[in-house]
């Protein structure tokens, strides 16, 4: 059967699982589409082939068209994030003589308390640490910063920020050119076995439930081609769900090695989609307090208060008006659609489009239309809670 | 599918320095500053400076050879991949030239976060030979873009397009501060009839002729007289 072709862009790692078995275990046939997967080598190149319309979608760090809409960056054009496509995911790691400093200053590596592990770390790095994140507008950067600057630090300023191609991140560290890093699966498992360095927290210990990519068409694609929007959604929504079952991680681990993907190791993959972390060459194991999450807890819905909050992140940082840009990054995600694209096919949809984030410490049943949702817990490690209502 | 190429960056990675250097500049925030007659609103500046950004020896010298035959440019190529951003913001160079499918494109991202909006560079992807879409893009506003492949053929429009692009800026500049220079020559002007009117009782007229002809007799402009009126009655005053 031939379909409507899409071309979707997306970056080696992991979390592009939803669109990679949308297309390989046939979700998106099943809507009529043919998906034209294209690996991008950068992100800046995975946002110019969507921009300039060579792509009709793609696998998006969640803060690069908040920043976009906010006029950050090289390019302006209206993104709209149609849904998440995964949670959490990210991890710390650090050199080798970092991770030796902190063992000696007796830091136990639990791998989970966000707040002793930043602690250890700002002791033995002193002065001003190299860190690399993999492009100025990520999770990884917003992450980082609000964790170093919740315990004082002064973040970004004092860090030496380095961008750094996720799969690059192991030669910067091998080369010593970077102190720490945070980075998407499977590229902080290749750092650790090249045996060039360690990890330290997943970034889920940072904020439990934290927006991690969407999936991103130009705002006037999405108004003008509503049904094969909608189809896309269907079918990247129901790969995502078939991701939420622990069964298949398996077989998606295998499916992401392939050559075409990420053209790595399955069992390493398989680490991140499980959160049976190595973090380091003597093998000890760490499950991460909350990993990689497709499906679970309404992960797909893209709540407008996650979109105010990477706003007003990016904002304080630029120095924008505040109010302005949470309302403005809060219009990128698009629940109206999501909602309407995705009722019919049994999507949890919760009552309202935003909710305070950081709020939730344990699973917590909330309305929504079919009465079954329950949310993940979802707080900052310093217990701060997210108010997109409230926040001047 | 692996989609080859280019980016040129055009306008100055750092804002200012790019039109120091080409002389084209006139101070900003001095209100005596000469103003620039009009006919050096296009004048040809000097040597346009590239960096190529290319890890290979023998490809980085196949685009040097392609950009020698399309004109005379300052040339620089970097080969190390690290420290990217900063080897570039020190050769503070008027467009960048980098492979597409290198990663090492996001580190120059970077250096869009200083730039402001007019110079900040817009990456497009030309592929194959939609060559539409490159002058679509310029006209749009994007400063940089990409082609299929780095054949000598394909470096010529691209750096043609990148100079237009670079001359509008210029343009766009030089325009801004000589409209800014004539504001802030009138109203120096208007301070200083004001002055004369209310020291010597005369009209507006009056007291423009006044400054006019003293600047004929004295072989300055109208604006300096003004200026210097105006600061010698601040200290009187």
């Amino acid at each position: 059967m031939k379909g409507a072709a899409l071309g979707i862009g997306f970056i080696p790692l992991v979390d592009a699982a939803p669109l990679v078995i949308a297309h390989e275990l046939g979700f998106a046939r099943e809507e009529g589409l043919r998906l034209d997967l294209k690996r991008a080598p950068s992100w800046s190149t995975l946002r110019d082939m969507l921009v300039l319309g060579q792509t009709e979608a793609a696998h998006m760090l969640a803060p690069i068209p908040i920043a976009m809409a906010l006029g950050l960056g090289s390019m302006a054009t209206k993104l709209d994030a149609l849904m998440v496509l995964s949670m959490n995911g990210n991890v710390v790691g650090i050199s080798n003589e970092l991770a030796g400093k902190m063992r000696a200053d007796g830091y136990g590596f639990d791998f989970d308390d966000a707040a002793s592990a930043g602690r250890a770390l700002i002791a033995a790095a002193g002065g001003r640490p190299r860190i690399a994140v993999p492009f100025p507008f990520s999770m990884h950067a917003e992450l980082l910063y609000y964790w170093l600057a919740a315990l004082g630090f002064s973040a970004p300023q004092a860090i030496d920020v380095r961008i750094i191609p996720p799969p690059l991140m192991a030669d910067a560290m091998a080369a010593g050119e970077i102190d720490a890093f945070c980075v998407g699966a499977p590229w902080g498992s290749i750092v650790v076995d090249q045996g060039v360095g360690e990890l330290l927290l997943p970034t889920a210990a940072i904020w439990k439930f934290a927006p991690e990519k969407v999936l991103a068409v130009r705002h006037d694609w999405a108004a003008n081609e509503p049904d094969l929007t909608g189809r896309l959604m269907r079918a990247v929504w129901r790969a995502a769900r078939w991701l939420g079952d622990p069964s298949n991680l398996t077989t998606a681990a295998d499916i992401l090695a392939r050559e075409a993907y990420i053209n790595v190791s399955s069992e390493i993959i398989e680490r991140s989609l499980t959160g049976r972390m190595i973090i380091s060459q003597q093998g000890d194991t760490r499950m991460g307090p909350s990993n990689m999450e497709f499906f679970a807890g309404a992960a797909n819905f893209p709540w407008r208060s996650q979109a105010a909050w990477i706003g007003e992140q990016l904002a304080s940082r630029a120095g924008l008006e505040r109010e302005t840009s949470m309302r403005k990054a809060s219009d990128v995600f698009r629940p109206d659609l999501y909602r309407a694209n995705l009722r019919n096919v049994g999507a949890e949809l919760p009552g309202a489009s935003q909710k305070l984030e950081g709020a939730l410490s344990a699973p917590t049943a909330v309305a929504s239309e079919s009465g079954k949702l329950i949310l993940r817990p979802d707080a900052f490690f310093d217990g701060r809670i997210f108010d997109p209502d409230f926040a001047e | 599918m692996q989609v080859r190429g280019v980016a040129a960056r055009l306008g100055p990675l750092s804002t200012g320095l790019c039109c120091e250097s080409a002389g084209l500049n006139p101070p900003v925030g001095d209100p005596r500053g000469a103003p620039r007659p009009p006919e050096n609103l296009s004048p040809m500046p000097k040597n346009i400076s590239i960096v190529v950004v290319e890890k290979d020896r023998e490809r980085a010298h196949l685009i040097v050879d392609s950009l020698r035959e399309a004109g005379d440019y300052d040339i620089h190529v970097v080969a190390e991949e690290s420290g990217l951003a900063r080897r570039i913001s020190e050769r503070n160079p008027d467009v960048v030239l980098v492979d597409v499918a290198s990663p090492s494109r996001d580190m120059l991202e970077e250096l869009t976060l200083a730039s402001s909006p007019m110079e900040r560079p817009v990456a497009i992807f030309v592929d194959r030979s939609e060559d539409g879409l490159t002058k679509a893009a310029i006209e749009a506003g994007v400063s940089a873009y990409v082609v299929d492949g780095l054949r000598a053929d394909r470096i010529k429009p691209i750096m043609d397009a990148a100079i237009a692009r670079f001359h509008m800026f210029q343009r766009m500049r030089l325009e801004l501060e000589t409209t800014k220079l004539a504001l802030e020559e009138r109203k120096v002007i208007d301070r200083a009839k004001g002055i004369l009117m209310k020291a010597r009782g005369i009209g507006e007229d009056d007291a423009y002729a006044l400054l006019r002809k003293t600047a004929m007799d004295q072989g300055r402009k109208v604006a300096e007289v003004a200026s210097a009126l105006v600061t010698a009655a601040g200290l009187l005053s």
